[in-house]
């Protein structure tokens, strides 16, 4: 048995940890399963309980490419490949992941099962939209394709179903071309929320967009945001930088992470801009993966972990909903060192995805209990607005809240049925959620 | 450009070091157990630049399909001058001690296989006047100790036998390459607790690369059990036998 935990090191749980080293493997391990609490694990970057279960498949061993065709930009892989080697073997070829998330360490397995938007959601949808074709491990042991085309049922089930439809053995994706591997970051401040949302309706032909949010502000300045629009370079080398993270060598005491310190961290990130608008032109890194440079940045938030905090509002919903939920968080003065703003586009036919048209924002807060009843709270504001949770961040939200914000979740149940995923599939958040 | 073969390619320091030859676009050649594995790795050392991966099946203890096993490199890579040899088990020490074909089967794996491929492919490098022979050793070969001295028997006599071949293949201007890798997190290692001292696969396999590169002897991997393994071995007997290690 072995410890295992989600990236927000919150909850932790004693697991078997099975290591496949081939898709047979892997259908001996699910027929041979001991438990009904079996579920697969990438890179364990999603938040909260989703990669937790009495028995988990490590999948870190299958992470080979399978095909790829640097004429077409279309690649075939193993689930457990991670976004991190895609790049660094696809940018010099002039090839980039469609679709990527705050993090390059996650497996292409666990982007689809979390159907991941990056900061072209607005444009260019969720990963799974740039998804060619799935090869899935089904409770019985049976392997079968599912694509928009064939199988469509499973594979919307699978996009976004957090692993609960079976194991993502391979997939086919279409990468983007790029000329440069550089992008051209262009950063606004906006003084307050209104602004702030204006300036992400003002912006929506950007490839990229987000904002990171100063959650800590209060009255006129509720709301004041840094927003960083993106475009890929059209000129320079296509080159991928070496990995070279500086490592959080040890869990920093939970105390450090106060009203003081994370006040004058979100003051002082915001003032560091001094024009209303400037530019400038950064290798992909930095601009899609600032926080991959601190190697084990979950370390920050000391051993209690931290949970993620992660919603999305109808667009008619708009400022007054997202006042609503930064006015309660700047009253509790449990503030986020980095909370993150979004405008997304519109939903797809996923039962389980995440993304619907409108705004999300993300923080983090410190795990201690008072932050489990400010959750609850704010899991009213969200309900109330029309929103939802994201479910590769959460670790803690009630049945009730899931039913209610993800109407699709009994047409899921009818597919899993269908597919043999119960009695065989299940994570401690599926389990929490009423999922059988 | 070179044309590596590489005997337990199954091993993670051996997929991490084919990873990074093929990243420097050379051909390749992998045997191990798991056809499905090699189908999958091949492809993958394909696409990030390898000129030639092919594979072949071969279970280490069967000595006799040995000498196929090699032709069948040297034709698909046309040739061959590297072979990196990495396969192993790490038996139950325990069971060993109350079992002795348990025993036995853990020397035929990490010592006689070893030796068996190693007697073909020297006269090979011999007699074509170069070439690299690098084999992954370990640092439980330096010293025998209570927990795991059935494995490190195995990893000793590969060790000595190595030491001759380089003495013997110098004149013929072959490189023999001792590697002796300390706490290594892989699949193998699975079930052990980690430390301070443990290295990534990657890393061990970025230091056998450029030992092949630098035609080094012997390589201590990473460079500080070079340091730990003398003062290991500076210890007296009559000391040493007392310890719990």
């Amino acid at each position: 048995m072995t410890l295992i935990e989600g990236w927000g090191r919150y909850p932790r749980q004693e697991a078997q940890v099975l290591l496949p080293m081939s898709p047979g493997q892997c259908a001996q391990a699910v027929r041979e399963a001991t438990s009904a609490s079996l579920i697969a694990r990438g890179q364990g970057r999603a938040y909260g309980d989703s990669a937790l279960a009495e028995q988990v498949l490590a999948m870190r061993q299958m992470d080979h490419f399978l095909s790829f065709d640097p004429a077409t930009g279309l690649l075939r892989c193993a689930a457990g490949l991670t976004l991190d080697t895609i790049l660094q073997v696809c940018v010099p070829q002039g090839w980039f992941p469609p679709v990527t998330p705050g993090t390059r360490f996650v497996t292409v397995g666990g982007a689809i099962a979390s159907d991941v938007h990056g900061k072209n959601h607005h444009l260019d949808g969720t990963f799974s939209a740039h998804v060619r074709e799935l090869d899935i491990l089904l409770g019985n042991g049976e392997r079968v394709i599912a694509s928009p085309t064939q199988n469509a049922e499973l594979f919307h089930a699978t996009c976004g179903g957090m692993g609960l439809t079976g194991v993502i053995l391979t997939a086919t994706l279409q990468l983007k071309a790029v000329k440069s591997s550089d992008v051209i970051e262009t950063t606004l401040k906006t003084p307050n929320l209104e602004s702030a949302l204006e300036a992400f309706e003002e912006h929506q032909g950007s490839t990229y967009s987000v904002a990171w949010i100063d959650c800590l502000a209060r009255g006129a300045s509720l709301g004041r945001s840094l927003l960083m629009l993106g475009e890929h370079a059209q000129d320079g080398a296509l080159q991928a930088p070496p990995n070279k993270a500086l490592p959080v060598p040890l869990d920093l005491p939970p105390g450090l992470m106060n009203r003081a310190s994370v006040q004058a961290f979100n003051a002082l990130y915001y003032h560091r801009v001094q024009r209303r608008r400037s530019t400038r032109r950064i290798p992909y890194t930095p601009f899609f993966y600032p926080l991959d440079a601190l190697s084990n940045w979950n370390r920050l938030y000391g051993k209690p972990g931290f949970l993620q905090y992660q919603f999305v509002l109808p667009k008619q919903a708009g400022v007054s909903g997202m006042r609503a939920v930064l006015d309660a968080i700047a009253a509790s003065g449990r503030g986020s060192f980095l909370a993150v703003l979004k405008a997304f586009g519109p939903a797809n036919a996923n039962y389980l995805s995440f993304p619907t048209e409108g705004y999300t924002l993300a923080l983090d807060f410190k795990v201690e209990p008072a932050v489990f009843e400010l959750c609850e709270h704010l899991d009213r504001i969200v309900l109330h607005h029309g929103g939802r949770l994201y479910l590769a961040k959460d670790a803690r939200m009630s049945a009730e809240t899931f039913r209610q914000s993800y109407p699709r979740w009994q047409e899921f149940e009818q597919v899993r049925v269908r597919w043999h995923a119960h009695g065989h599939y299940a994570s401690t958040q599926s389990r929490r959620l009423g999922l059988l | 450009m070179k044309k590596i073969l590489i005997i337990g390619a199954g091993s993670a320091i051996a997929e991490a070091a084919a990873r990074q030859w093929a990243a420097q676009g050379h051909s390749l050649y992998l045997l191990a157990r798991n056809e499905e594995r090699l189908g999958a790795m091949a492809a993958d050392l394909k696409v990030r630049g390898a000129a030639v991966a092919a594979f072949g099946v071969l279970d280490v203890n069967q000595f006799e399909r040995h000498a196929a096993a090699i032709d069948a490199a040297v034709a698909a890579l046309s040739g061959l001058d590297t072979v990196l040899i990495a396969h192993g088990t790490l038996g139950d020490q325990k069971h060993c001690e109350k079992d002795v074909a348990a025993t036995l089967q853990e020397l035929n794996t990490n010592a006689l296989s070893v030796i068996s491929m190693l007697t073909l492919l020297a006269n090979r490098f011999e007699a074509q006047r170069y070439g690299t022979l690098a084999v992954i050793g370990s640092v439980a070969g330096d010293r025998g100790r209570q927990s795991n001295y059935v494995y490190g028997t195995a990893k000793g006599a590969v060790t000595i036998f190595l030491q001759g071949l380089r003495n013997r293949l110098q004149p013929a201007g072959v490189q023999v390459l001792t590697i002796k890798p300390g706490f290594v997190d892989t699949p193998m290692t699975a079930s052990f607790k980690k430390g301070p001292l443990w290295a990534t696969p990657e890393a061990v396999a970025a230091s056998i690369v450029s030992a092949v590169e630098k035609r080094r002897d012997v390589l201590y991997t990473p460079w500080f059990w070079l340091g730990i393994m003398t003062l290991i071995k500076l210890v007296p007997e009559r000391v040493f036998k007392k310890l719990k290690l």
